[in-house]
């Protein structure tokens, strides 16, 4: 693919000028006349019913407008979660705390030191319960989480293939027989993938205005999903979604934790509404971790059956999934998205069952990739264990049990959806034929030859993304809880104004991807209008036509194909009105350079300034054609994307302290077609920091009461520049064949890749040692532990 | 104190954060909080010709003090070589490190201006960005050390990126 045309070529971003020059503006830079803050008052324990709430002496100090209990509103109902199995959160605590962190009550001041001061001078009584933390423990049921739940297990997902039971049964019968022959191995990996704090830099933050005489509420909230955001406030206020106004300015990172309505959200539009002000809250990073999402949290054993020669014949997938203690967004949905690949690429028989458990800890939600790296780290470990075991190589034991690129299109998994397009030895091969992954290979043989732990780890994956298809709905997976029937579609506005510049709205909510640059993209090359000339629009619930937001990888598949259905229509349009001016035949009719001209007479042109002109002329216009140059398309895909790829990394271990250093990381990349390659490659080097960074260092940590130890980020370790190295990218482009574009969605790859690459290398190094496993994050002293642990083995 | 050329003075409370003076009361909001605690960077701004974390510095302190934050680092309309080269190697994506980030290298060039990758890795290391992976950053930096140089920067990665069909 060339780099140089508008589709696929490198446009530097539209974005950044603002954002390098300081003028951005993000929610908490947003000041309105007589704005009042919130500040939060939390539970400083796990798991207590509350005995009393005094707030007099927070209510005597001066400048401190109110402080709300639940008392106040109970009546608005919960926080809306798309999909509300478990218990769904209470606006604030509720009799009891179910975490430590959950907001017990809301103070609003005329200053944010202030809120803070208040906030600390309500006194709040607790009788301390038990807390439930343990994941284990909580899914035997001993004890529960909630008194009022039948079990802490909320939900068991289970496939192979899903939503067949019959099919399913015979799957595990394969699996058992493969394990009962003698001429088989088995080999099986319990692992722990870790809790994650997904912290983008910008906390999340939110600013309400409840003006009585429009009869509305314009709401800036730092959110990945604006228009589900005025569909839910419209609910729970009992207003219609036309009195509420959402904006998402700038939004300074999303990565799925930006993607729930919060209780904040909710109850600073309540504040505004009684208080006749605007209110603002901005979460402060010591309350973050127990007030926004946390992902991951399970605890699964992998087990694979196959032959001495590399056939597998069975792989099981069983685990629990730590959901926390409310159900917010999506939360008990999310290992949903892990039983979606959990066989990843290949054709072996799989059974997939997960338990999604309630504990007395904050809640899960999507964290960028959402439940598929877990289910592929799981995979691509125990595919590398399996490979060790008989003895054959990492790549040539995946390539055997591919599904193979003549099964597309009509790939079914056997997990039992249907993929779009895949060739995945051919992205393995780049990758293993590279110069880079050889120079690895003998770099490792080098420094084990110098008596160093060196290792190189080797991963494929497959994700599923680019959510459509809309039939989706049918599984819980809508926004109808919030008051707004979407199906997982996109949408996208495209106007030609009558100077000729091109206004574009698209349903989407980016916190970095750089839509605004990647859309102009789409709509210069329909329109042949200079990049310059258009203006992406997004973010906003009341300008754009309805959208669902951006996360799971979706935007450009969902969204960008319907903006670039919008464009052709309104490039239809522009032919028939230069067809018209011209007197030329509609079909002859091309854009180019900022125009149209009749094809074969390249001198007889006019200008899209003249076009445009025209369009607001309608007494000029052709018979039968409307004034106006705009259309808008809602684009509904008839199935999810699968990218795919493969990656390496080479490590070395420093036996006496189990330092362990990323030496080299290469990937190749499959994510269909290719809009803008330095955008693509942006989100493949962030979405690696974040697997590496839960491969090496990051952990949620409780302890037993409950309490989270890692709570600032001196504790919750994040990578930093000096931790990692540049990364080397590589690409194969397998269109996808369900959007016009061909696109498929890059924002999770680079995390669903990455974690299990770099296990499995510092796994390698350690090999001659007898290390068959290390769970994550690499910590040198958990390293350290499992070398003695080995020697002691020995 | 002399923020960006212009002297400011003003009554703060004691313990007003020079981070919280300079967006709430300055309204300069391009310098960004998200960690109040010294750990992220990217409150970072130039105090008297050195990087510094403005959340942890009270506005009372740098009293009688010089300071450059982001607003004030573009001189007549022309952007800092540190700001061009983010532009040119996509070293941001959601923009909020940024402003922190290229302060850190405005420090960093200012006192080494010829800096290896492994001296850049190290001399931002106290900003967190979350959306880079620090891959482009380097490349910015290293785009800005040239061109203060008088130097032509390495041509972009994707400029020479193999792709198999
Ligand atoms: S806000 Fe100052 S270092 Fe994070
Ligand atoms: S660009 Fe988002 S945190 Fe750095």
């Amino acid at each position: 693919m060339s780099t140089t045309s508008v589709l696929g070529g490198v446009v530097k971003r539209r974005e950044d000028p603002a954002l390098i020059q300081g003028t951005g503006l993000y929610v908490d830079d947003v000041k309105l006349p007589g704005m009042l803050y919130a500040a939060f008052v939390r539970s400083p324990f796990a798991h207590a019913r509350i005995t009393s709430i005094d707030a007099s002496a927070a209510l005597a100090m001066e400048g401190v407008e109110a402080v709300y209990t639940i008392d106040d509103v109970r009546h608005l109902g919960p926080v809306l979660a798309q999909v509300p199995i478990g218990k769904v959160r209470p606006l604030l605590a509720d009799g009891v705390v179910n975490h430590v962190g959950e907001a017990v009550a809301m103070v609003v001041a005329k200053d944010r030191y202030l809120a803070r001061d208040a906030a600390d001078a309500v006194e709040v009584d607790y009788e301390p319960l038990p807390a439930v933390v343990d994941l284990k423990e909580a899914a035997t049921d001993q004890r529960k989480v909630h008194d009022d739940l039948e079990s802490n297990i909320l939900m068991t997902w289970e496939a192979g293939p899903f939503g067949d039971p019959d099919a399913m049964a015979e799957t595990r019968r394969k699996i058992d027989e493969a394990k009962a022959r003698d001429d088989t191995v088995v080999v099986s990996i319990e692992a722990v993938n870790q809790r994650l704090i997904g912290t983008a830099i910008e906390p999340r933050a939110v600013l309400a205005d409840w003006n009585p005489g429009y009869g509305r509420f314009t709401v800036y909230s730092s959110t990945q999903i604006p228009h589900a955001l005025a569909g839910a406030i419209a609910k729970t206020f009992g207003v219609t979604y036309n009195d509420v106004h959402v904006v998402a300015p700038e939004v300074g990172g999303g990565f799925g934790l930006k993607l729930n309505i919060y209780n904040d959200e909710i109850l600073v539009a309540f504040a505004s509404q009684k208080l006749g002000h605007p209110v603002k809250y901005t979460e402060s990073r010591r309350e973050s971790p127990n007030s926004t999402i946390q992902g991951r949290g399970w605890i699964a054993t992998a087990t694979l059956v196959g032959t001495r020669d590399g056939e597998i014949l069975g792989y099981e997938l069983h685990g629990l999934c730590d959901m926390g203690a409310y159900s917010q967004n999506f939360t008990v949905a999310i290992p949903f998205l892990g039983v979606f690949v959990a066989s990843g690429q290949y054709k072996f028989p799989t059974h997939v069952k997960l338990d999604c458990v309630a504990t007395h800890t904050m809640t899960t939600d999507a964290y960028r990739g959402a439940g598929r790296p877990e289910a592929i780290y799981y995979l691509e470990r125990v595919i590398d264990a399996y490979a060790r075991k008989i003895g054959m190589d990492p790549a040539e034991v995946r390539r055997k049990n591919y599904i193979p690129a003549d099964a597309f299109p009509g790939a079914i998994s056997p997990v039992g959806f249907a993929m779009d397009t895949g060739d995945y030895a051919k992205a393995l091969d780049a990758l293993v034929e590279s110069d880079g992954y050889r120079e690895m290979l003998a770099e490792r043989d080098r420094m084990r030859a110098e008596g160093k732990l060196a290792g190189v780890g080797l991963s494929t994956y497959v994700e599923v993304c680019g959510f459509g298809p809309s039939g989706l709905v049918d599984l819980g997976f809508s926004w109808s809880e919030y008051g707004a029937p979407s199906a997982f579609s996109g949408s996208g506005l495209v106007r030609v104004n009558p100077d000729s510049t091109v206004t574009v709205i698209i349903g989407t909510g980016p916190s970095g991807q750089g839509h605004q640059t990647t859309w102009s993209q789409i709509v210069a090359d329909q329109l042949g209008i200079p990049l310059e000339r258009i203006r992406v629009i997004h973010g906003d619930s009341e300008e754009s036509p309805f959208g669902v937001g951006t996360f799971g990888s979706r935007s450009a598949a969902v969204d960008g194909s319907a903006t670039f259905e919008a464009a052709q229509k309104v490039r239809a349009k522009a032919a028939k009105i230069a067809a018209h001016l011209l007197e030329a035949s509609e079909e002859d009719i091309q854009f180019a350079d900022g125009g149209a001209f009749v094809a074969g007479s390249p001198d007889q042109t006019v200008s899209w300034e003249e076009i445009a002109t025209v369009a607001y002329q309608p007494h000029r216009l052709p018979e039968g054609v409307e004034g106006g140059l705009e259309a808008h398309a809602i684009f509904s895909p008839a199935n999810a994307t699968w990218p795919f790829g493969a990656h390496a990394a080479l490590v070395e271990v420093d036996g006496d302290t189990g330092d362990v250093r990323l030496l080299r990381y290469i990937t190749v990349d499959d994510c269909g077609n290719v809009i803008n390659p330095m955008i693509v490659d942006g989100q493949i080097h962030g979405g690696l920091a974040q697997g590496i960074g839960q491969a090496m260092f990051e952990e949620a940590v409780y302890d037993a009461d409950g309490n989270l130890l890692t709570g600032s980020l001196l504790d919750y370790v994040l990578p930093t520049a000096a931790d990692l190295p540049s990364f080397e990218l590589h690409r194969t482009v397998t269109p996808s064949d369900i959007n016009p574009l061909g696109v498929k969605g890059i924002g999770e790859a680079g995390t669903i890749g990455s974690a299990q690459t770099v296990v499995n290398a510092v796994v390698d190094a350690l090999e001659p040692l007898g290390v068959e496993h290390v769970d994550m994050p690499l910590r040198p002293k958990r390293v350290w532990q499992a070398i003695q642990d080995a020697k002691g083995g020995n | 104190m002399n923020v960006n050329g212009r002297a400011v003075t003003a009554d703060v409370e004691p313990r007003t954060l020079l981070v919280h003076f300079l967006r709430d009361d300055l309204g300069l909001t391009g310098t960004h909080i998200g960690c109040e605690t010294s750990y992220c960077g990217a409150c970072t701004v130039i105090v008297d010709g050195r990087t510094a974390k403005s959340c942890t510095m009270l506005a009372v302190q740098a009293d009688g003090a010089e300071i450059t934050t982001i607003e004030g680092l573009a001189a007549d309309g022309e952007l800092h070589p540190v700001q061009e080269g983010f532009w040119e190697r996509h070293g941001l994506q959601c923009g909020y490190c940024t402003p922190g980030m290229i302060m850190s290298a405005v420090g960093l060039l200012s006192e080494n201006p010829d800096p290896s990758e492994d001296e850049i890795r190290h001399g931002i290391e106290g900003n967190i960005c979350r959306c880079t992976g620090y891959h482009n950053i380097v490349r910015a930096i290293e785009y800005a050390a040239a061109k203060m140089r008088g130097e032509e920067p390495a041509p972009a990665e994707w400029e020479t990126q193999e792709v198999t069909a």
